[in-house]
C-alpha cells in the first residue's frame, strides 16, 4: 500500500503542477506582477549592451537638469544621467533581492529540514534559535549586522539574508512536521531509506511550493530592505548607481531637482508590487485548499 | 491563567539569552581588533587602553560575554564613544520621541485599516473589495521612505502647509507637536495600515461565514449589529495578535522615517550611532528593540487568551 502512495506521488505531482501554473496563468493580477518582474530583470540583463550614457560619466555642464530628450529623466547633482543610472540601479536591486533571498534560502531551509524531521533537541535549539533571530525586527538586524560588517552591497546582501533566514526556519520547519507523519514517509521508513534520502526525494518537494511562495515575497522585502539600507549609506557605495542610494541624495536636492527623487522611488515600488503580486498569485495557485 | 502566564515567561528567558549572544557577538564580527576600531581614525593609545579595560577585551569571550550581560542586567549597556553618555540614558531621552511616533502612526493604521478591511470583507468580490485589495498591496509595496519624501516634496515644498522637519513632544506643545507629527505618522502607519487591512479582512471573511453569524441574522438583528457586534468581536483575535508583531516593523520603520524628517528618535539614534561607529549604541538599541518585541508578543499571547474564552479555559 505504501509503495504504491510512493509510485503514484510524481504522477500526482504533474497534476497538481498543471492545474497551478493554470490557475497561475488565469490571475490577471499575478501576469501583471510576472510582466514587471520579467521587465525589470530584462532592463538589468540588458544594462550593459543597451545604447545609453555612462551611469558614472559626470557632465559639469548638465548639473541637475530637468527630463529633456537629451536626458529621458533628467540629471542628477554632478550632471549624471539619470536614465542611465536608473537601469544600472535595476541591476544593484534585483541582485541583492535574489542574492539575499538565495542566502536565507540556503541556510533556512536546511536548517528548517533539520529540525522538523529530527525534533528532539535539535528542534528545541534551532526553534530557540530562530526566535531570538525573529524578535529582532528585520531592518534593525541588517542594518546592525550592515554596520558591523561595513558598508558594502556585498555585505547588505549579507545581512538582509542573515536577517530574512529565520522565517524560511520557521516555515520548513512547520511544512515538514506537517509532511513527515504521511503514509509516504512511513512507507519510505519502512523500506529502509536513509534519514537524507527521505528529506531529499520525500519531504522536499512536498514542502518546496510553500518556500516558493515565501522566497517571491521575501525577494520583494529584500528589495525594499537594500534600498533601504543604501538609503542609509549602508548599501551600494557612490558612484555605483543603486536606487536606494539615489534617493538619499536626492532628498537634498528637493526644491532644485524633484525628478531625482521621483524615478528611483518609483522603481522600488513598482519592481516590488511586481513580485508581491507575483507571490501573492504563486500562494493562491499552490494552494491546493483553493479551489478553481 | 497564572500558570500559562508563568509559562510563556519562561519560554521568554531562553530567547532573550539568545539575543543576548547575538548582540554580543555582533562586535566580535567586525573586522580586525575591535578596540582599534572602536578607537575611531585617531587610535589614540589612551582610548584603546581604556576601551580593552572597559570591555575585557584580554579575557577569554565567555568571560568578555559575562562581563557585558552581568552589566546590561544591572541597566548597563555601556557608554557612547561619541557622547560620553550611558546608552541606557541615551535610549531613554530618545524612546518618548519613538513611542509618539509609534502612537500616532498606530491611530492611522487602525484608523484606515481596520474599517477598510471589515468594508472590503462584506464587499468581498465587488469594485470596492478590489480597489481596496490594490491599494493595502501597494501600501505594502511602497517604500516608506519614498513616500515621506514625495510628500514632503508635495506638502512642504509645494503647498507649504506643513513643516518638513522638526519635533515638539505633545506634552509641551500640543499643536506644533501634531504639525510636525502628521506626515511621519502617516508615513510611517500607512504599510501598517496596508497589513491590518488585509488581516482584518481575512479575519471578518472567515467570521462572516460561521453559524453562529447565520444564526444572528435569522434572529433578525439588523446587518450593523451582526457584523460589529458578532462578526468583528471574534474577528479581533488575530488582529491583537498581529497589531503587537507589528510593534518591530514600526520600530523598523521609524529608523527611516525618523532619518527623512529630521526627528530625534530612537530610530535616528542607531543610524547616527552606525555612523559615528557608536558600537554600544548600535548593541544596546538592538537589544533594546528586540526586549520590547518579547514583551509585546507576551502580551499578545496574553491578550489572546483573555479574549477567547475557550483558551481561557484550556490556560
Amino acid at each position: 500500500m505504501t509503495t504504491i502512495a510512493i509510485e503514484t506521488l510524481p504522477e500526482q505531482d504533474v497534476h497538481s503542477e498543471n492545474r497551478a501554473w493554470a490557475k497561475l496563468k488565469a490571475s490577471h493580477s499575478a501576469m501583471a506582477g510576472a510582466v514587471l518582474v520579467v521587465f525589470f530583470i530584462a532592463i538589468a540583463l540588458l544594462a550593459p549592451v543597451l545604447p545609453i550614457a555612462d551611469p558614472t560619466a559626470t557632465d559639469w555642464g548638465a548639473v541637475r537638469k530637468a527630463p529633456s530628450a537629451l536626458h529621458w529623466f533628467g540629471t542628477d547633482e554632478i550632471g549624471r544621467d539619470l536614465f542611465s543610472r536608473m537601469i544600472w540601479g535595476a541591476q544593484a536591486s534585483l541582485l541583492a533581492g535574489v542574492v539575499s533571498v538565495a542566502i536565507s534560502v540556503a541556510i533556512g531551509v536546511p536548517f528548517g529540514l533539520i529540525s522538523g524531521y529530527f525534533g528532539g533537541w535539535t528542534d528545541q535549539i534551532i526553534s530557540r534559535i530562530t526566535d531570538a533571530l525573529l524578535a529582532t525586527p528585520f531592518l534593525i538586524l541588517a542594518i546592525a549586522l550592515a554596520a558591523f560588517l561595513g558598508p558594502s552591497l556585498t555585505n547588505a546582501m549579507i545581512a538582509i539574508g542573515l536577517s530574512s533566514m529565520p522565517v524560511f526556519i520557521r516555515l520548513t520547519r512547520g511544512q515538514v512536521l506537517a509532511v513527515r507523519t504521511e503514509d509516504y514517509v512511513e512507507g519510505a521508513h519502512a523500506i529502509g531509506l536513509s534519514h537524507t534520502r527521505i528529506i531529499a526525494r520525500y519531504i522536499l518537494p512536498n514542502v518546496f511550493s510553500p518556500i516558493l511562495v515565501q522566497a517571491t515575497l521575501t525577494v520583494a522585502t529584500a528589495i525594499i530592505a537594500e534600498a533601504s539600507l543604501s538609503f542609509l549609506g549602508l548599501g551600494q557605495q557612490p558612484p555605483a548607481p543603486s536606487w536606494g542610494s539615489m534617493l538619499n541624495v536626492a532628498k537634498n536636492f528637493l526644491e532644485q531637482a524633484p525628478w531625482m527623487a521621483m524615478w528611483p522611488g518609483a522603481a522600488i515600488f513598482l519592481v516590488v508590487i511586481g513580485f508581491n503580486l507575483l507571490g501573492d498569485g504563486l500562494r493562491d495557485a499552490l494552494d491546493p485548499r483553493e479551489t478553481d | 491563567m497564572l500558570r500559562y502566564i508563568g509559562k510563556r515567561l519562561l519560554i521568554a528567558i531562553p530567547t532573550l539569552l539568545i539575543v543576548s549572544i547575538f548582540v554580543f557577538m555582533l562586535q566580535k564580527i567586525l573586522p580586525g581588533d575591535p578596540a582599534l576600531v572602536m578607537a575611531g581614525e585617531e587610535r589614540d593609545p589612551q582610548v584603546i587602553a581604556f576601551i580593552r579595560a572597559k570591555y575585557h577585551l584580554n579575557d577569554p569571550l565567555i568571560m568578555q560575554y559575562f562581563y557585558w550581560i552581568g552589566g546590561a542586567l544591572r541597566g548597563d549597556l555601556g557608554i557612547s564613544l561619541r557622547t560620553n553618555q550611558p546608552v541606557l540614558v541615551l535610549i531613554g531621552q530618545k524612546l518618548p520621541v519613538t513611542i509618539q511616533l509609534a502612537i500616532m502612526s498606530m491611530i492611522f493604521a487602525f484608523a484606515i485599516g481596520i474599517p477598510a478591511g471589515i468594508i472590503s470583507a462584506i464587499k468581498k468580490g465587488t469594485i470596492i473589495d478590489y480597489v481596496a485589495n490594490i491599494v493595502a498591496l501597494s501600501g505594502l509595496s511602497i517604500p516608506n521612505f519614498w513616500l515621506g519624501i514625495m510628500l514632503i516634496l508635495l506638502v512642504s515644498v509645494q503647498l507649504g502647509w506643513l513643516p518638513a522637519s522638526g519635533f515638539e513632544m505633545f506634552t509641551v506643545d500640543p499643536v506644533r507637536s501634531i504639525q510636525t507629527m502628521i506626515m511621519p505618522a502617516f508615513v510611517l502607519g500607512t504599510g501598517l495600515a496596508a497589513a491590518l487591512m488585509r488581516h482584518t479582512r481575512s479575519a471578518m471573511l472567515g467570521v462572516l461565514k460561521s453559524d453562529y453569524v447565520r444564526t444572528a441574522r435569522a434572529k433578525g438583528l439588523s446587518e450593523n449589529v451582526v457584523i460589529l457586534k458578532h462578526a468583528f468581536r471574534n474577528a479581533l483575535l488575530p488582529i491583537v495578535t498581529l497589531s503587537a508583531l507589528l510593534f518591530g516593523q514600526l520600530l523598523a520603520g521609524a529608523v527611516l522615517t525618523e532619518q527623512i524628517f529630521t526627528i530625534p528618535g530612537f530610530g535616528k539614534l542607531i543610524v547616527d550611532a552606525v555612523f559615528n561607529r557608536d558600537y554600544a549604541v548600535v548593541q544596546g538599541v538592538v537589544l533594546c528593540t528586540a526586549f520590547g518585541f518579547i514583551v509585546m508578543n507576551l502580551i499578545a499571547d496574553i491578550l489572546y487568551v483573555l479574549l477567547n474564552p475557550r483558551m481561557r479555559e484550556g490556560a
